[in-house]
């Protein structure tokens, strides 16, 4: 397969936008560099951006690996992809108030109706509920891949609960402070007001009349994978990190327990999944989120953000219907390709993926994070049967997609530097009319040569992420 | 700020002030086991440690039999051991995890990198190393964690909250070194000759030996150090001291629960700031040491329910 190079072209040469960098790498001695990435690993230590892995030892503490040649977007690229990306969040948020009201989507045969209300994050206790601004995704996570001659795919939208934004900030800190010579020589866009722009977007969506909102940002706890970004986030807004034992609900409004007393609390920028928010309506054996919080929220009182019941909407067996989500709500095409999706719950589709399985990525419909996938190319023959075995058991569980020749780009590894694949998650914030982002996002880069996987629970790393200005 | 981000940094600063004033309280009985004593006696001063924690049942589960080094490796190393230099680094650590976000990050590193390096440490190393070492290390971390406090931290509630858990935890560990100690040194309360070593090495386990030079210039005699230790107020490990602190910090963070706390705790400073050492030794030294540990428990009992754990008030 041939993989299109961030950096490199066709024949070898370094790209327009990478000839500076070039430059300033072929000039600085290795030992400097060889110093630097030391230098890089140790901060991170012991500033502890780590994040834990589920399935290893309670506790345990990663470093997600941190590779210093940057990942450049050249600014025409970036806004084209911008434009792509508000457009698709605004169908995404439309769509969400549709099917939780009118369900036009639905009355018009754009989207089999039992596909929404039969899907498992499909919330019903959300009918009707009108949420400030109409926003359900405030904050989107959307990955973005780039294959073949170089033309971007939108891989999934995570609207849950996206995570990676503080590597996204830490590392453009990092870079700064082990080259800051390199920004001297690049017009790199800056990133580092997104907490400032996170905390517009709570406080613009706060329940009527409140004019001056408590917002706080509400975390599992110490040892949840993401616990760093969440104190990060609270850190840099200046907000309260809470759990869910230090809310109660009185009389469907929510207060904090703090040394003054109960105070109340206006947005809460949860990053609990929906299961576990309120064990009086969801999970009752859930000790993490607020009971009677979801009485709070549908009364008005309260402003979750993201919304529940995003789910339904960046769930892989939705995805395919994204475009006809953009052409229905605003008569527009999509400005960002789908990656061409089978579905396994259509017996033709179903054949054809189990036909062509060693070519092809099968994908867990509510998976998420890496687990639960099959790279055909990659896997061996028992993978794959087994794979077959779960697809003809359960094939409405499962979609298969055209294994991508993702995009790669030169990266540190053992032996040298070698290009290693890598994606982009871009966070785009939503509040009423409005939808922003800050330039750029996260770049994933999967270490482990060959491999498409790109999540850090899966041993992958991050690149700083540099969107030139003109 | 929320009650158990106060609760966090309240035991977060405990456990660090613990885990240093147990360093002091074990390096000075090492100090003294040097100096040429009857085997009882050494035994005596290694069993004081256990009793002092209340910590019996769980020794003697491991241990059979008071030994320096099975004491040493029980209260500096022993994870199982909760009241352990190790245990108290982790839990410092653990706290300050949990609110990371609310101090500083030379707070924050500096508790992180103290527990990662002494997680390193294994019990053979650190007696190979000298053993001693290890305790001055202790020391100068809790130090050096004060200081990013005081050097760093905007003095907002938060600080009120640590500096609350500092002096009552040093209010506690000085009274008890002083009851231990004392009564080790003088278990009769006779006149005897005292034994300038073993009151130096008292003295110096608090940091008061070159203090009680500079104040009396003057023999070393039980009622001064017990004098200096609870009285002066502005002896940094003293009772007095402690108790100044505490009802100024108190008093910044007050809440209309918190009017019966303030009040023991006006109490308790009160009996320091009027008593004579002539009327607390003539009561006794243990009795009045004894009642006044039992206050600095039922006062940080107070401050939890007040501040730290309020009943939930939820329907």
């Amino acid at each position: 397969m041939n993989f299109y190079n961030e950096m490199m072209d066709a024949n070898d040469g370094v790209r327009a936008h990478y000839q500076g960098y070039d430059q300033w790498l072929k000039a600085t001695p290795p030992e400097r560099i060889a110093r630097k990435r030391a230098e890089a690993d140790l901060a991170f230590h012991r500033v502890g951006i780590t994040f834990a892995v589920y399935g290893e030892e309670a506790g345990k503490e990663r470093l997600i690996p941190f590779d210093i040649i940057p990942r450049i977007i050249p600014s025409a690229e970036w806004k084209a992809l911008q434009s792509g990306l508000r457009q698709r969040v605004r169908a995404l948020n439309m769509f969400l108030h549709d099917i939780y009201h009118d369900q036009e989507i639905l009355k018009a045969g754009k989207i089999p109706a039992e596909q929404i209300l039969n899907n498992a994050q499909y919330r019903p206790v959300m009918k009707g509920v009108d949420v400030p601004g109409g926003i359900y995704a405030h904050i989107a996570g959307v990955d973005i891949v780039r294959a073949g001659a170089g033309e971007f795919y939108v891989l999934e939208d995570n609207l849950r609960v996206p995570s990676g934004v503080s590597y996204m900030l830490e590392d453009r800190k990092m870079m700064m402070r082990l080259f800051p010579e390199l920004f001297a020589k690049h017009k790199v866009a800056p990133v580092h007001h997104y907490p400032d722009m996170l905390l517009e977007k709570l406080r613009a969506v706060a329940p009527q009349g409140v004019s001056n909102p408590t917002v706080v940002v509400l975390t599992p706890g110490a040892y949840n994978s993401a616990y760093f970004e969440h104190t990060f986030l609270a850190q840099q807004m200046g907000v309260e990190l809470v759990e869910g034992r230090d809310l109660f609900v009185k009389d469907e409004v929510v207060y904090m327990q703090t040394t003054q007393g109960p105070q109340r609390v206006d947005v809460i920028y949860r990053r609990i999944d929906d299961d576990y928010m309120d064990p009086k309506v969801f999970r009752a054996e859930s000790t993490l989120g607020v009971p009677g919080i979801l009485k709070a929220y549908q009364a008005g009182n309260v402003t979750l953000a993201n919304a529940i019941g995003t789910g339904v909407a960046d769930d892989k067996s939705i995805y395919p219907y994204v475009p006809d989500m953009i052409r229905f709500y605003l008569g527009e095409e999509p400005k960002l390709n789908n990656v061409p999706t089978y579905m396994c719950r259509k017996p033709d589709d179903l054949k054809y993926v189990l036909d062509h399985l060693p070519e092809l990525v099968v994908k867990e419909v509510h998976g998420a994070g890496g687990y639960g996938m099959l790279v055909g190319p990659a896997a061996s023959k028992e993978q794959i049967e087994h794979f077959r075995q779960l697809l003809i058991a359960k094939p409405d569980g499962y979609i298969g997609q055209p294994t991508l020749a993702l995009s790669n780009c030169p990266t540190f590894v053992e032996e040298g530097i070698a290009p290693r694949h890598l994606d982009l998650r871009p966070f785009v914030l939503s509040s009423g009319k409005c939808v922003n982002m800050v330039p750029g996002g996260l770049t994933r880069v999967a270490l482990t040569k060959g491999s498409l996987v790109v999540n850090s629970s899966q041993g992958g790393g991050t690149k700083d992420t540099w969107v030139l200005e003109d | 700020m929320l009650s158990r981000t106060a609760d966090h940094l309240f035991w977060m600063s405990r456990y660090i002030e613990r885990a240093e004033n147990l360093a002091r309280l074990l390096d000075v009985t090492w100090q003294m086991s040097l100096v040429p004593q009857s085997l009882d006696a050494g035994n005596q001063n290694w069993n004081a440690i256990i009793a002092l924690n209340s910590l019996e049942e769980t020794y003697a589960k491991k241990y059979s039999e008071i030994t320096a080094e099975n004491v040493l490796r029980f209260m500096v190393s022993d994870a199982d051991n909760f009241a352990s230099i190790h245990s108290c680094l982790r839990m410092a650590r653990e706290n300050a995890h949990a609110v990371r976000g609310t101090i500083t990050t030379e707070m924050w590193e500096t508790l992180n990198a103290t527990w990662l390096e002494a997680r390193e440490k294994s019990f053979e190393q650190l007696l190979n190393a000298g053993i001693s070492e290890f305790f001055e290390w202790v020391k100068m971390r809790s130090s050096l964690s004060r200081g990013t406090t005081l050097g760093t931290l905007l003095q907002d509630e938060a600080y009120h909250f640590i500096r609350l858990g500092t002096l009552l935890e040093r209010a506690d560990n000085t009274a008890r070194i002083l009851d231990v100690k004392y009564h080790v040194l003088r278990p009769h309360g006779d006149e005897g000759a005292t034994d300038f070593y073993q009151w130096g090495a008292l003295l110096r386990s608090v940091s008061a030996f070159e203090v009680y030079r500079k104040v009396y210039r003057d023999v070393i005699t039980p009622e001064r150090v017990a004098e200096l230790l609870i009285l002066r107020d502005d002896m940094p490990r003293s009772l007095h001291f402690c108790m100044n602190g505490v009802v100024k910090n108190l008093d910044l963070i007050a809440n209309r629960h918190s009017g019966e706390t303030q009040r023991q705790a006006g109490l308790l400073h009160a009996k320091l700031h009027y008593a004579r050492v002539e009327d607390i030794l003539e009561q006794g030294l243990h009795e009045w040491l004894t009642d006044f540990m039992d206050h600095i428990y039922m006062l940080g009992d107070g401050i939890s329910k007040d501040f730290l754990v309020p009943m939930a008030e939820a329907a």
